[in-house]
């Protein structure tokens, strides 16, 4: 089939929409190794001391422990949820699958500040005190439906008849489970964990009403802007994780399309974030 | 075939009914298999052959009914339990194990030494001519190679029944033709017991020692390839296997297993039966379109002929199949010629006289 090329005005259109949606990251390296404590062009010098500055700053330390165990937590949480309801959507038919697959999508468009306020009242309810676990339990709620969604692609390209052999083969159920369906839904559940780890770990608005004393970095970063004199050291803070966030999602993309591939799904039909 | 009465069907299945909520999959079927059969479950789709399939193999449950493989009841034994072994529509080929470790899925499980379920790998490979593909990764094997593995997969665990759930369905028409035969050599050389589910009749037809013929969940008939071609009990089956032509017919006489029929248009005749059709009853027979001959030259002769016109030809290459109607009728009749040499073919809307036997009447 031949392609018609679009007219030029929708290039243009697409360039300015890319330079749009990116430019305000460009500044953030720009700024995180310029020499001046003034987040202002021009530009007056090259330096690593903000990135130093980070490296000698406990507060900041903490933060990030705090943030990685969350997001650990968190993965391990959503994607071990999410692997029970790919299964199960994928193997069984029940009376209400669509509607309860369908509510448990619900959170990936509910405003985060909801969830954040409707949590903190439960929990208090509860009798929780905020720690680390109350933004964990956040944390999975919102992950979960990304999990759910990765893995739902490959469980359900997976050939049926790929069990049964192995059950007429001789195998058992849980030979079965360990040599065929494991093996080829991993790409899956590792690009599954790297997503809300990534997701986790960069959320602000739930882990800023749920956190008691264990700031995550997001909400470090967000007490942090009261004085401007360490605003460069957030850039290059900013910048660092924007590129731990980047590399976690290439990865996560390149496990999903692999997951798909072993399942036999030529392109990547269905499913995935990208 | 060779039918010893004494001995035990490898197969033995009884009454089996089979229902998804008031769906009625299978309706009463009973069917014995005999060891060392290539035998043959045909039928259109949803017929329920792969139903019957998937209960001998132990995926599905019958609802009612038992099942007996080697003398044994089976009917709730798990798959992983059985003495019968698969290969699925699909191949089913594990996409993460090369060809060696799909072949020996089975053995490993087994626990067997490294060094025997590499020979014994190697030995199936062999046998169905893929002798080297072992480390080949599945992904790079073509449709035909994949089915070989899948074979190979089954067979290396010596099942006492091999199933095949339409196996060459997948297969352009070249290689499915070349497959029909090597599995029929396969077959003769393992000496195990297929069953074959298709829904191609031709495949039955060149595959089978015997073929069970199923329409909606029952049995139709149970027969050998030629006996089904030359005896189908009803129009169903006879219109299922290969073409025939129907004619309508009226007892005359049936006296002293000679029946005296009225073939419509066609005239009186006589044959030697044992049916217990009465006087003046209305029935239907049938003719295979080989079994009608167009007489070329007015010298040739046939027990009984026939005026027609040629309605519609299409050419075969070695065959050319006519649509004529019978003279002063709207009687429709399918004749196949050979086209050998001194043989044109005929043009659509010429005469041509018709002859046949009664000997290749058939009555339905």
């Amino acid at each position: 089939m031949m392609s018609a090329k679009p007219p030029r005005s929708l290039f243009t259109y697409a360039l300015v929409y890319l330079i749009f949606l990116y430019a305000p990251v460009i500044l953030l390296p720009l700024f995180a190794f310029n020499d001046s404590a003034i987040i202002a062009l021009p530009l007056s010098g090259f330096t690593l001391h903000w990135f130093g500055l980070l490296w000698e700053t406990r507060a900041l330390h903490e933060a990030l422990y705090n943030s990685v165990l969350i997001a650990v937590i968190t993965a391990i949480g959503s994607t071990t949820l999410g692997i029970f309801a790919a299964r199960a959507a994928a193997r069984y038919e029940f009376p209400g699958k669509r509607s309860i697959l369908g509510f448990i999508m619900v959170p990936l468009v509910l405003p985060e500040i909801i969830i954040g306020v409707a949590l903190i009242v439960v929990l208090i309810q509860l009798g929780m005190s905020l720690s680390a676990w109350t933004v964990i339990i956040g944390h999975v709620l919102i992950c979960t439906p990304f999990s759910i969604a990765i893995l739902q692609s490959a469980f359900n390209n997976m050939d049926r008849s790929l069990e049964e052999a192995s059950l007429d083969l001789g195998e058992n159920k849980l030979g079965t489970f360990f040599r065929v369906i494991v093996p080829l839904v991993t790409p899956g559940i590792i690009s599954s964990l790297l997503i809300s780890f990534t997701i986790s770990l960069d959320e602000f608005i739930i882990a800023f009403f749920l956190t008691g004393t264990d700031v995550t970095l997001p909400v470090y970063i967000w007490g942090q802007l009261r004085f401007p004199a360490r605003l460069p050291a957030i850039m290059a803070l900013g910048f660092l994780m924007v590129t731990l966030s980047f590399l976690l999602l290439v990865a996560a993309e390149y496990f999903r399309r692999r997951a798909n591939r072993l399942t036999g799904v030529r392109k990547n039909s269905n499913g995935g974030i990208f | 075939m060779t039918k010893q009465h004494e001995r035990e069907p490898i197969i033995n299945i009884q009454n089996v009914e089979k229902h998804y909520g008031s769906v009625t999959a299978l309706d009463g079927v009973s069917i014995k298999i005999e060891a060392g059969e290539f035998f043959s479950l045909l039928g259109p789709s949803g017929c329920g052959k792969t139903t019957l399939l998937r209960i001998i193999s132990g995926f599905d449950n019958p609802s009612v009914g038992t099942v007996f493989i080697g003398g044994a009841d089976m009917t709730d034994v798990p798959p992983n339990e059985r003495p019968t072994n698969m290969v699925f529509q699909s191949y089913a080929i594990f996409p993460h194990l090369n060809v060696a470790d799909n072949v020996g899925y089975g053995l490993k499980k087994q626990k067997l030494p490294k060094e025997e379920i590499d020979r014994r790998v190697d030995d199936a490979l062999k046998l169905v001519d893929l002798e080297g593909y072992g480390p080949r990764e599945s992904h790079a094997l073509s449709g035909g190679q994949r089915q070989r593995v899948a074979l190979a997969r089954a067979l290396i665990m010596k099942p006492k029944v091999l199933l095949l759930d339409e196996p060459l369905s997948a297969l352009d028409k070249k290689l499915r033709e070349t497959m029909q035969s090597e599995l029929r050599k396969l077959q003769r050389t393992v000496g195990i017991t297929f069953v074959l589910v298709t829904h191609d009749q031709e495949e039955a037809l060149t595959m089978s020692d015997r073929i069970a013929v199923m329409f909606d969940g029952r049995i139709a008939q149970i027969d050998s390839p030629e006996g089904l071609y030359r005896r189908p009990i009803s129009r169903r089956v006879a219109s299922f296997i290969g073409v025939m032509n129907f004619i309508p017919a009226t007892v005359i006489e049936n006296t002293n297993k000679i029946l005296s029929l009225n073939i419509k248009s066609l005239g009186q005749l006589d044959i030697k039966t044992s049916s217990a059709l009465k006087k003046s009853e209305v029935i239907t027979v049938g003719i295979r379109p080989e079994m009608l001959t167009i007489l070329y030259n007015k010298s040739d002769t046939s027990e009984y002929s026939f005026n027609a016109s040629i309605e519609n030809a299409s050419y075969y290459g070695d065959m050319t199949y006519y649509e004529v109607f019978i003279e002063d009728t709207d009687i429709k009749a399918t004749v196949s010629m050979r086209n050998t040499a001194g043989r044109p073919v005929l043009e659509i809307g010429s005469k041509a006289r018709v002859g046949w036997g009664k000997d290749s009447i058939t009555i339905l």
